[in-house]
């Protein structure tokens, strides 16, 4: 057994069963936490004109008769099992949702890290060759902006100008996917992907900007430098590969979130990714729909993080020897 | 860069590229008609798609107005809520008002193909008033004690006694008449009315798209092929899609919006005022507020107009309890039509708090634009009159449940009003209405005031009852009345033919065309 248990492999699925554990328990509580059910979701203020035998039809309609431990594993059986639940909202599978909605959200995702990396890293890079000089204060200036500015006033004020001045709405078209038409999918995609993009290119542009001061202080840099390596190999190669760590850990990270759903982004730009799904749950206590989504995002995020740390090992040697 | 790292980001994008080309539609596509019929398109941008496809339980905006265009009712309203025939041709109350005989239409068909008849209106009337499918219209049916069909085309309702109310009660689309063989699980997913239109296509979470029902009976056909509503969560964002040209109709509720739709020249605006109404409902059940002279000092501390004007731009109009056009309070008519704090502080004093009291109200975030604004402004008014208001600011979910279970003093809230007064208040102000316990107040005389309004079919003698309805409720003031507000209907200059409605219906999306 503690063989087993020393075999690293096995040590991290463990935990991975765990954290995914815990979070069913802590969304199912939270869910049942809050006030209200489907039932008053549903019929809102005329809930209180039910009489106790329509109420107890409505309960049993949508499974609130049972004890709250009987459908925790009820439900949880079910998972395993492949079945995620039914949204009676939108008359279908939470499985079937979340397989349109998890690509959409991913495809967002990839976007505006792509973005937030080409934004960030050379920002960075810039800001880091000459500390304290414009050229690092115009860098400062964007990341905090990145920072600081709420993506809900970009997202509206882009969609505003762009529809206004210029008529360009592709969101407002009705949502495509990159299968069904390639070309307005993506200009569906982009104003959202530059608002989350630039929102993540800020801490990317920091951790660039500290991880190559830092590295550029060190020996190895000196020695390539005096060994006459040219400023951009010895910048590209030396410098910004070994700087690559944190940055990848940042850019995991924020990649982990992004699959979250960015939830105001997504309602702005009616883009229907995990992050609608999930909130449409919780407006409508749609337990199973919450649930299921939520579990699926937390294994995503397992997965980038197990991801990020197998990046380390190919682009730090270091790493490897270890 | 080692190669192992570009090969890595590499991978990455072609898995993202392979899983979301794995998603070959947007959604799973519900589809029972052709679409894209002659006459042209319209889409509508709406904030949310329909929570339920099954009209005897929808109670959500776009829910209601999808189903109205897809169901049929016995009767309906016109576009002055004057109740006109629907699916029965005509209807007669027997001399004691104990019986309703209604005459339906004959060659009306559902959207499948299968005839119309009184056996559909008996199973659905039946079914609508069994406590076991939890329709939200049952208790409009109280009065109806048997409901028979006698012919293919008639059907009699026997009454436990004169109600008025009841052709009114009928034409909502919580009274859709259904095929006697649908259920609920198949209507959910296939909805099946008589109605202007059928279901075409539904993207869940996206779009509903309705196409015309060629076989609807009446006179006038549907002028566009198809009608999508095409969910865009963010009302600024469905202005944005309207100046863009990819939405063409859409109703907003906040001023702010409808303010900005308009500064941008393409699209018009037209208001409509709406039956529902902004009011602060107190309980009369609780503390203080027990004492009616408590509840008039607080009606007498609030000037409306400067709730309507700080809370909603001044969009609205002050209203008294009734709000229906037939039935109109006049709020001139109230204890206090204008504000009057020395008022205030004389019913204070008859309640023996001439040192002020204090009032717990809950407040509802996100349910609607204005409720936040207005609490703020009738804390600051009431201050003024030794009456403290404490706010309690809830999620909306957090304001629906408290309020069902009438756990407040006081609260802030967004009331739907109806066109008939019987359906807006006897549920709410008599001794038996089923939301009494809401409300808080019931009294002999509003019990004898709403019994005789619903036995009276006069509608002079009608109108004059209400109008004592009316003056009781203010004179005993178990709510405070404050305004009705606008809703906002944006059209693209391609779209002719939209009446909107003061019940906020989209039913006239049948004779509406685009060029």
């Amino acid at each position: 057994m503690r063989r087993i248990l020393a075999n690293r492999a096995v040590r991290r699925v463990a935990s991975t069963i765990g954290t995914l554990f815990g979070v069913a328990v802590f969304v199912f509580v939270m869910l049942r936490a809050i006030p209200g059910d489907q039932i008053t979701a549903g019929l809102g203020t005329e809930a209180a004109a039910l009489t106790p035998a329509q109420r107890v039809a409505l309960e049993q309609y949508y499974g609130l008769d049972q004890s709250p431990v009987t459908q925790f594993f009820s439900w949880l059986g079910n998972m395993l099992t492949g079945n995620f639940g039914y949204s009676a909202r939108s008359q279908q599978g939470v499985l079937e949702m979340t397989l349109h909605s998890l690509p959409v959200t991913f495809e967002l995702a990839v976007f505006s890290i792509v973005l937030a990396l080409l934004l960030g890293v050379p920002l960075g890079m810039l800001s880091a060759s000459r500390t304290n000089s414009p050229r690092d204060a115009f860098g400062q200036v964007v990341s905090l902006a990145g920072l600081s500015v709420p993506a809900f006033l970009l997202a509206t004020t882009l969609l505003s100008i762009f529809a206004a001045s210029f008529g360009f709405n592709p969101n407002g078209q009705g949502f495509a996917t990159l299968a069904e038409d390639p070309l307005l999918n993506l200009q569906q995609m982009f104003l959202p992907a530059l608002v989350l993009g630039f929102g993540i290119a800020a801490p990317i542009l920091r951790t660039t900007r500290t991880a190559v001061l830092e590295v550029r202080s060190e020996d190895f840099v000196r020695t390539a430098r005096a060994k006459g390596v040219p400023p951009r190999r010895l910048q590209v190669r030396h410098v910004l590969g070994n700087a690559l760590v944190p940055i990848v850990t940042m850019t995991g990270l924020q990649f982990g979130y992004l699959l979250g759903g960015a939830v105001v982004v997504e309602q702005i730009f009616s883009v229907p990714g995990v992050g609608r799904q999930v909130l449409l749950g919780i407006q409508q206590k749609e337990y199973a729909v919450v649930q299921s989504t939520v579990l699926v995002i937390a294994l995503a995020f397992v997965l980038v993080n197990l991801l990020t740390d197998m990046l380390y090992r190919i682009i730090d040697p270091r790493v490897r020897a270890s | 860069m080692p190669r192992g790292a570009l090969s890595a980001i590499g991978a990455a994008a072609v898995l993202s590229i392979a899983l979301t080309s794995c998603s070959s539609s947007s959604g799973p596509v519900t589809s029972t008609g052709a679409t894209g019929k002659s006459g042209g398109a319209l889409v509508v941008g709406v904030t949310s798609d329909p929570d339920t496809l099954f009209p005897w339980k929808a109670t959500q905006f776009t829910a209601v107005n999808v189903l109205q265009n897809i169901y049929g009712t016995l009767t309906e309203f016109d576009k002055d809520l004057n109740v006109v025939p629907g699916l029965a041709e005509s209807w007669q109350t027997s001399e004691d008002g104990k019986k309703l005989t209604l005459t339906l239409r004959k060659g009306v068909t559902f959207g499948d193909g299968s005839a119309f008849d009184s056996k559909d209106v008996k199973a659905s009337l039946e079914k609508i008033m069994d406590e076991k499918t939890a329709a939200v219209a049952r208790a409009s049916l109280a009065s109806v004690k048997s409901v028979e069909a006698p012919d293919e085309s008639t059907v009699v309702l026997e009454l436990t006694g004169p109600d008025a109310a009841l052709p009114a009660n009928l034409a909502t689309v919580n009274m859709a008449m259904l095929s006697s063989d649908d259920t609920e699980e198949k209507l959910n997913a296939t909805p099946n009315g008589t109605g202007p239109f059928t279901l075409g296509k539904r993207v869940p979470s996206q779009s509903l798209t309705l196409a015309r029902n060629d076989k609807y009976w009446g006179a006038e056909k549907p002028k566009v092929g198809s009608v999508e509503f095409r969910v865009i969560p963010d009302e600024s964002s469905i202005v944005s899609a309207m100046q863009s040209g990819n939405v063409q109709l859409a109703v907003f509720n906040d001023p702010l919006v409808a303010q900005t739709a308009q500064g941008g020249g393409t699209i018009t605006v037209t208001k409509t005022p709406q039956l529902s109404y902004h009011a602060l409902q107190l309980n009369a059940q609780h503390g203080d507020l027990k004492d009616v002279n408590v509840r008039l000092a607080i009606q007498c501390a609030i000037d409306r107009k400067q709730v309507l004007d700080t809370a909603a731009l001044g969009e609205g109009e002050v209203t008294g309890p009734i709000t229906a056009p037939a039935f109109k309070s006049d709020p001139a008519q109230r204890p206090c039509p204008s504000r009057d704090l020395a008022k205030a502080a004389e019913y204070l004093g008859k309640a023996g708090k001439s040192g002020g009291v204090t009032v717990k109200a809950i407040v509802s975030q996100g349910e609607y634009a204005t409720s936040v604004n207005e609490a703020q402004n009738l804390k600051a008014q009431l201050a003024e009159a030794k009456i403290t208001l404490d706010l309690e600011v809830l999620e909306s979910g957090a304001f629906v449940d408290r309020w069902v279970a009438a756990d407040f003093d006081a609260a802030v809230a967004l009331n739907g009003g109806r066109p008939d007064p019987d359906g807006s208040y006897a549920r709410y102000f008599t001794s038996k209405g089923n939301l009494n316990k809401v409300a808080g107040y019931s009294s002999p005389e509003l019990d004898k005031l709403f019994a005789e309004g619903k036995a009276t079919t006069d509608p002079a003698a009608r109108k004059a009852i209400y109008e004592k309805v009316s003056a009781e409720l203010e004179a005993n003031a178990p709510w405070i009345w404050l305004f009705t507000s606008y809703t906002y209907t944006g059209t693209t200059s391609n779209v002719s033919g939209f009446v909107p409605m003061v019940s906020g219906s989209l039913q006239y999306l049948r004779t509406t065309s685009v060029a």
